[in-house]
């Protein structure tokens, strides 16, 4: 491998975007490993797709720098276009069109010549799995079905970066379990994968991670790393008939600092390691509340995410007070 | 090149199984010509007269049958008296009464020129003045056939009118180049503004900008199939209209082929920058029908005539493509107006297109940024 392909595939130095007073980007920076999968990760208005569309040059920054694949996307938007892929959550097909006109089409604005095109043609049906369906429109296609298509017409030109915009949204879980499996395929073949979600059990997936709130980056790091920030705060997640009374007793306690509801449980951050689960369960019981499980859990990324953007409202308000 | 054929090919693909396309393309177009060729017709026939012949001579009957066998009249009524005469008009049994009064054989065997009455319902101005020139027509023939006993010396100067071109002066000869100008109009701009439109509503429009395609390529292939659909049902109206309105084809081919692709070229360069307006189909739609049908319709010289308009709105019309398209039609289908007469109009056409197709790429281009 060249000396180009050990070097990272992308390179983000304070860059941001305003949309007139509005800052939907501000000052992110941050670098993306060759074959990597990064995943960039927050709600919806969080500044993901924005930050996607500059790296794709689409949209141009109002500042700060980024590399795509050694190019400098503001400077040069059009040939950053040949070399990455990108796929959107609306899985972008020509409804009207078959399976394999879609495939034609792609092919033809990529600028495909007839025998690769040929030959990628054949790659993309098998890895969709739509051998037999190359005649049915794609408005026909189930979404699992319509979501490999659409990754197959974003990889036709086999680029070397590929840009997944919630790649998985509306699409069962099967489908989006086989779907993960072809994104692992193509990074151990060596693409660079830049990945948003708001599915933080898919964001377990990736090499690393990146979590952005209100347009800046709020933590960076493998899975693991970020988990870090709930050191010497142990989870003790609660299962109790009454949760949300649970909730409000175990804020009033000195222990806990902050709760959350996961599904039907509680989990409860404590401020003191020393702690244990079943001593928080007994305050409860103690105070009517019958608890059904207790236990210390390991952080989730879902943990990481709500205390993350939690600190991050916290000092927002302390700016502004 | 080969990209943007990949659009224009795909694009095809597209249309032929688009049922809401095909139908504004060809239905619509069909539609029109049928409604507004057999509906918007200022000819006037079998128009209800009462008479009232106080005469009753042989000359007198021949003047009534002058009326009744030009086929613009039906002669439903006789009347008596005034009395009748006023309630005929106002339950609109007659809308034009003629009234021949007694000795109109003698004055004319006299060779005294007589004199006739004819009352025409006024409320619709239009009608009554072409009512009144049938009516006034009808009795000078008629008058000259009793000539060589009634007129003992022609006028020292007589009026033959002869009109060219179309010399039955059947309005659909002359609104049926306005209504080409009209559909054409109507269907290039709607179906390219909404064909864009759409794309960017499904998200299309965003994974074509992410591949390396400039906007130029994917801005002609996205054209010219509506371009050649837009000819050949501008080709079709003129063929249906020889068949069923007998509409002359006077002029050179070519000539109306040039008048039509520059047309065209405007129309789409109109539906081209409304396309990068509007954010919806729908909003496309109603900008796309507000700039094209109604301009076209009342400010292009289709249906009023332009010299007869005010001041201001004679300006406005030069901004209005079809007002040159119009003329050069008209020219070359009814008169067989040679090219180089029409140069102007052409000209205007070409400016036109130019600063549309101009003003979209601008509009694109900035767009992708």
């Amino acid at each position: 491998m060249s000396a180009a392909a050990t070097a990272n595939a992308i390179e983000v130095r304070q860059l941001t975007r305003r949309f007139g007073q509005f800052v939907a980007v501000d000052d992110v920076s941050f670098d993306v490993r060759t074959g990597e999968i990064f995943g960039f990760l927050g709600s919806n208005g969080a500044g993901k797709s924005t930050t996607i569309r500059m790296l794709c040059g689409l949209l141009q920054p109002t500042s700060g720098t980024a590399t795509v694949g050694g190019i400098d996307v503001r400077r040069n938007p059009e040939s950053v276009k040949v070399r990455i892929g990108y796929m959107s959550q609306r899985f972008s097909l020509y409804e009207l069109l078959t399976v394999d006109q879609n495939i034609r089409f792609f092919g033809g604005i990529y600028g495909l010549a007839e025998a690769r095109l040929a030959e990628r043609r054949r790659f993309v049906i098998d890895m969709a799995g739509l051998a037999g369906r190359e005649t049915t429109l794609a408005r026909d296609l189930a979404g699992g079905w319509r979501q490999r298509l659409a990754l197959g017409c974003a990889i036709l030109h086999e680029p070397a970066i590929l840009f997944l915009d919630e790649p998985t949204g509306g699409v069962d879980p099967i489908s989006r379990r086989q779907f993960w499996r072809l994104i692992d395929a193509l990074s151990q073949a060596g693409v660079t994968v830049l990945v948003t979600t708001h599915y933080l059990d898919e964001a377990e997936r990736c090499h690393r991670v990146a979590l952005i709130h209100a347009g800046r980056l709020a933590a960076m790091g493998t899975p693991t790393e970020v988990k870090q920030v709930f050191a010497g705060r142990p989870i003790v997640e609660i299962r109790a008939d009454q949760a949300v009374d649970a909730m409000r007793l175990l804020e009033a306690m000195p222990a806990v600092e902050k709760t959350s509801l996961f599904g039907t449980a509680v989990h409860a951050v404590l401020r003191d390691p020393a702690v244990s689960a079943d001593a928080v369960a007994d305050r409860l019981r103690a105070q009517g509340i019958q608890v059904e499980a207790v236990a210390t859990v390991a952080p989730s990324l879902e943990d990481v995410f709500l205390d993350v953007i939690d600190r991050a409202n916290a000092a927002a308000r302390g700016t502004a007070a | 090149m080969r990209k943007a054929f990949a659009v224009g090919r795909k694009e095809l693909r597209q249309i032929s199984r688009d049922r809401r396309t095909l139908l504004i393309l060809v239905f619509v177009p069909a539609f029109f010509l049928l409604l507004y060729g057999y509906a918007l017709n200022w000819d006037i026939r079998h128009v209800t007269l009462a008479v009232q012949d106080r005469d009753g001579t042989p000359e007198s009957r021949a003047l009534v049958s002058a009326f009744v066998n030009s086929s613009y009249f039906d002669r439903v009524a006789d009347a008596y008296s005034p009395d009748e005469i006023d309630r005929l008009l106002d339950l609109n049994h007659a809308r034009a009464v003629l009234i021949i009064p007694e000795g109109f054989g003698r004055d004319l065997a006299r060779r005294q020129a007589p004199e006739v009455q004819v009352i025409i319902n006024g409320e619709n101005a239009n009608t009554a003045t072409t009512v009144m020139g049938y009516a006034a027509n009808i009795i000078r023939s008629a008058g000259a056939t009793f000539a060589p006993a009634a007129a003992p010396s022609p006028p020292p100067v007589s009026v033959e009118p002869r009109i060219w071109y179309n010399p039955e002066l059947r309005s659909t000869l002359f609104l049926v180049p306005g209504l080409i100008a009209y559909i054409l109009m109507i269907t290039a701009v709607i179906s390219t503004a909404i064909s864009i439109v759409r794309e960017k509503e499904v998200g299309t429009m965003e994974q074509v900008r992410m591949a390396p395609i400039d906007t130029f390529s994917f801005v002609v292939g996205k054209t010219i199939p509506y371009f050649l659909i837009s000819l050949a049902s501008a080709a079709l109206i003129v063929l249906a209209a020889m068949l069923l309105f007998e509409l002359p084809m006077r002029g050179n081919w070519i000539a109306l082929l040039v008048a039509l692709s520059l047309f065209i070229a405007g129309a789409l360069g109109t539906g081209l920058v409304i396309s990068t307006v509007a954010d919806t189909q729908q909003v496309a739609f109603q900008a796309a029908m507000l700039s094209s049908f109604l301009p076209t319709l009342m400010l292009s010289g289709f249906i009023f005539p332009i010299s007869s308009m005010p001041q201001a709105l004679q300006i406005v019309t030069y901004a209005v493509p079809a007002r040159y398209f119009l003329i050069a039609l008209r020219g070359i289908v009814l008169k067989g107006t040679s090219i180089w007469l029409l140069l102007p109009q052409m000209g205007a056409l070409i400016v036109y297109a130019a600063v549309m197709l101009g003003l979209a790429s601008v509009r694109l281009a900035r767009e992708s940024r």
